[in-house]
């Protein structure tokens, strides 16, 4: 057969492929937009959104300050998201990540407060803690064939459960300043800069210049394969605005306090886990299995073995997420966490993961995230009761789905 | 003139590029058992659709006349109201709601106040148990009950809706002889009650023991009605008029040339999943490289069973046997393993076994094979463009790129993407399981060349098929299979397809 040979009509790599990235493809906007709506109406919101708020609170929401909060204050429900989002592609759902936030932190703070180990030591003891977590549901969901609700509602009371026993009913803080660093300290000062830190912008500048030539390289290699990319212009209009929109975000990190070091940690898990999800065998076989279980099945894809891995993940990323919180709270209370598995659902889905799997982004799940991010923080600005702010994140979950439901229909429709 | 319950004429039905049903009609007598037989994928099913109005009224053409007046159902509630009640193949009841509950589902026995009167419902429903002469509890839940009594259960909830047209779906596919022979007493003893019954079936034994007249459907189309009160229409003249039709230059040549054994499958027996029988039963077959080899049976006769358990189990238990790929003996336990052996399977029902619909063209085809384009766990993405636009040339895939999603693929074009993923994983063996399953005559000649390319390649292909045609024109040696049993092993040379269909019915004597 020949698709499993180097075929000689495969398209060859030419010199004026490069050239070719100039000027080719499609450039009718609105079939473009038609064709991405569910992937750039989400950036559409986001934008909304912050317009919005900028507008609502004077410009507030986009000071400086306020800006390094958001990352501050959301980035453990973002690293949360990046979990969920595998879990939900894969076809299941995690309701315990709250508990184990809670856990994890509360078992680092024993180790490092209680017992006065090192810094390090409590990071890599709630970094086992979230693998044995992530493992034992691995196992129930996987091997034993429970449904992963009921798997990680009872991990949920479990896991609740056995972070009042570790803490013995009591929070535990302070933190050494060490590891108060994580979630609450920057990275400034580097290379100097005049009332603002050089090395922010800089990080900021080298991040856009790898994402121009990432997407390049793509494009070139699209157009060596004959594969339809978008036109030219648009493509130039898109790194552009890109590249303003980091910049700016750098600009304004760079005139408050510099480069917070959770957010390198956050790019740095963006980075990995979107490969992982795009690029690996491992991250293939699970929108394989959450798009048709028994296809997959019957592709050989090892199905427990990817839905054991798939909470174990998810059990890591939860420690990250604890070490970070235990940190930004600068101890362990054994009511950490709570409601944080919602938060990340909410995010994973108004990033346009699918209910009934095989759908999702990693990109997608971190801008649904800060969807609900920048909406609390902005109605916290305003000064909105909590009880409203619970009433519109409510709401806009819901239509998030809505949309991606009526979406779906309107694709079946098509067919 | 007859005294006919019902009359459909000149029914044509037409799927988008299909014409299911092509003019034809049927006359049922007031008070008879009227047996309608062909060949799979013949129009049966669609025209009991048209009939209970699954198909609503207005989505064909042709007029129904019942008890001589011109009906239109809109659904099947209508034609329930009618006393049309269809009974299918898959039973239809819920597995844990009590026999009574069942009975009742839709239609429940309700008091003054509104609530359901409890005793009224199971009473009736013992009343009609009995009737239907099933001794269970009318309390008992419906799991507990065998195939054969599900089906009493299914016949007590159509009496209950004054059914006067009993429609019976393949009543007998799953039963054994046993209930198979309750279910014919029952259907006579309902007609002697002047309820009058349509029966679909394969089984011409029965046909030929119970119907008192019989409609012969092919490609849409009425063959013929045979009166069967003579007594003198035999199952061959059943087969005849089934069967009818030339093979003519649809299949493409090839040359045949076998060579060496590549997949020998000796004495394989596998056990139905949640039931206590065995599905297949001391199997044993071989196919050659450069050689196709058909498998024809009856519904029900554990063709995909076979199949699906030799690709590394992934149907059945209790699976005994032994299996050799190119004279050495192979454990395939799990599918990848099969697949690292060299064999592939492509399933009878791509929508739900074989696609990621929600995907694209691209990784669709990649994902039994994606091991040989990753190194080290990562996917080298460009290759698999490659590939993906390889097999799209090759196989003449019709979609605007290797990105479009296959959900939005027509049938035949889905497919070529299904052979497409398992020709990557480069297989020694291919079992393709009903390879043209709804698909039009176009695609069909094309997956018909590509299986020839492959052969001509060295490869060892085993098709399933219900269409003896397709085997006929395809295959160099032909296996028969009957209730899980291989009954014969046919050189193409010696197959007609009369005596394929007699193998294929042989079953043990005919249930009574």
């Amino acid at each position: 057969m020949t698709s499993t040979k180097p075929s000689s009509t495969a398209p060859k790599p030419t010199e004026s492929a490069p050239a070719a990235a100039l000027h080719v493809g499609t450039s009718d906007p609105r079939t473009l937009i038609m064709n991405n709506l569910r992937q750039s109406g989400i950036f559409v919101a986001l934008v909304v959104i912050v317009a919005l708020f900028a507008f609502l609170t004077d410009g507030l929401s986009l000071s400086p300050g306020n800006i390094t909060n958001i990352v501050l204050q959301y980035s453990y429900i973002l690293v949360l998201a990046i979990g969920m989002v595998i879990v939900i592609i894969g076809g299941h759902i995690d309701l315990s990540v709250g508990s184990v936030v809670a856990l994890t932190g509360a078992v680092s703070a024993v180790v490092v407060i209680r017992q006065g180990h090192p810094w390090w030591l409590g990071v890599l003891a709630a970094i086992a803690v979230g693998l044995a977590v992530g493992a034992w549901h691995g196992f129930w969901v996987a091997y034993v064939g429970i449904p992963a609700f009921i798997v990680t509602l009872a991990g949920m009371l479990l896991f609740r459960g056995l972070t009042l026993r570790v803490l013995d009913n009591i929070s535990l803080s302070p933190f050494p300043a060490e590891y108060n660093r994580i979630a609450a300290g920057f990275l400034n000062g580097l290379i100097g800069g005049d009332g603002y830190d050089a090395f922010t912008l800089l990080i900021g500048g080298i991040a856009v210049a790898g994402y121009v030539v990432s997407c390049f390289r793509t494009r070139v290699a699209r157009i060596r394969y004959q594969q339809p990319v978008e036109s030219f212009a648009l493509f130039v209009a898109r790194m552009a605005l890109v590249g303003a929109v980091v910049m700016y975000f750098a600009w304004q990190l760079a005139n408050a306090r510099g480069l917070p070091i959770v957010l390198i940690i956050l790019a740095v898990l963006v980075l990995v886990y979107g490969l992982l999800t795009r690029r690996t065998v491992f991250g293939r076989q699970v929108y394989a299995i959450g798009g048709n279980l028994s296809a997959a099945m019957l592709s050989g894809v090892k199905v427990r073995t990817v839905n054991f891995w798939i909470f174990v993940n998810m059990g890591f990323l939860s420690a990250v997420a604890g070490i970070i919180f235990s940190s930004r709270s600068n101890g362990a209370q054994p009511a950490a966490g709570n409601m944080f598995e919602l938060d990340a659902i909410a995010a994973a889905f108004i990033g346009g993961a699918a209910v009934t799997g095989g759908v999702g982004t990693v990109v997608g799940a971190m801008v649904g995230g800060l969807i609900m991010a920048v909406m609390s923080n902005g109605m916290q600005l305003m000064g909105v009761d909590q009880s409203m702010q619970s009433v519109v994140k409510g709401l806009v979950l819901l239509v998030a789905v809505a949309f991606d439901v009526y979406n779906k229909r309107r694709a079946g429709a098509n067919r | 003139m007859d005294d006919n319950i019902l009359e459909m004429r000149h029914i044509t039905k037409t799927f988008p590029g299909v014409a299911a049903l092509q003019d034809v009609s049927l006359a049922v007598r007031r008070g008879e058992i009227h047996a309608i037989c062909g060949e799979n994928g013949a129009g049966k099913s669609t025209l009991m659709k048209v009939l209970s109005g699954v198909y609503p009224s207005g989505s064909f053409d042709g007029e129904i006349l019942f008890d001589g007046e011109p009906v239109h159902f809109r659904g099947i509630r209508d034609s329930e109201d009618h006393g049309i009640v269809i009974i299918h193949q898959e039973l239809a009841l819920v597995p844990y709601l009590s026999i009574a509950e069942n009975i009742f589902l839709g239609n429940e026995r309700r008091g003054r106040s509104g609530l359901i009167d409890w005793n009224r419902t199971n009473a009736e429903a013992a009343a009609l148990l009995s009737s239907v002469g099933l001794h269970e509890n009318a309390v008992t839940p419906v799991v507990q009950l065998g195939v054969g009594k599900q089906q009493l259960v299914e016949i007590a909830k159509a009496l209950s809706k004054k059914v006067r047209l009993l429609i019976l779906d393949e009543p007998t596919a799953a039963l054994n002889d046993l209930d198979s022979a309750h279910l014919l007493d029952l259907m006579r003893r309902l007609r002697e009650q002047g309820i009058t019954c349509i029966m679909i079936s394969h089984k011409l034994n029965e046909i030929t023991a119970i119907a008192d007249s019989t409609t012969v459907l092919r490609d849409g189309r009425t063959v013929e009605r045979l009166d069967m009160g003579s007594g003198e229409v035999t199952q061959e003249r059943i087969i005849r008029g089934m069967v009818g039709r030339d093979l003519d230059s649809f299949y493409p040549d090839r040359v045949s040339s076998p060579g060496e054994e590549v997949l020998r499958i000796e004495d394989w027996s596998v056990r139905h999943p949640t039931q206590d029988r065995l599905v297949v039963d001391g199997a044993s077959l071989d196919v050659r490289a450069g050689e196709v080899v058909g498998i024809a049976g009856l519904m029900g006769a554990g063709r995909t069973e076979l199949a699906m358990s030799v690709f590394g189990r992934s149907y059945g238990r209790d699976i005994t046997g032994r299996l050799f790929m190119h004279g050495r003996e192979i454990k395939a336990r799990s599918v990848a393993e099969a697949i690292g052996n060299g064999i592939a399977y492509a399933t009878e029902d791509r929508k739900r076994f074989g696609l990621n619909l929600i995907e694209d063209i691209r990784r669709n085809i990649s994902s039994a094979g994606l091991r040989k384009l990753a190194r080290l766990g990562w996917v080298h993405d460009n290759e698999e463009i490659k590939v993906a636009e390889t097999s799209r040339r090759d196989m003449n895939i019709k979609a605007p790129s290797v990105m479009s999603v296959v959900g939005k693929l027509s049938g035949g074009n889905q497919q070529k993407v299904v052979l497409s993923k398992w020709l990557f994983t480069d297989p020694d063996v291919l079992i393709l399981d009903e390879p043209t399953r709804g698909i039009d005559v176009g695609a069909k000649f094309e997956i018909y060349t590509i299986v020839n390319r492959l052969v001509a390649e060295g490869k060892a292909v085993i098709i399933i098929s219900s269409e003896l045609p397709e085997l006929l024109g395809m295959c160099d040696r032909i296996y028969t299979l009957s209730t899980g049993r291989i009954t014969g092993v046919v050189p193409v040379a010696e197959a007609t397809q009369e005596k394929l269909m007699e193998l294929m019915a042989k079953d043990k004597e005919p249930a009574r």
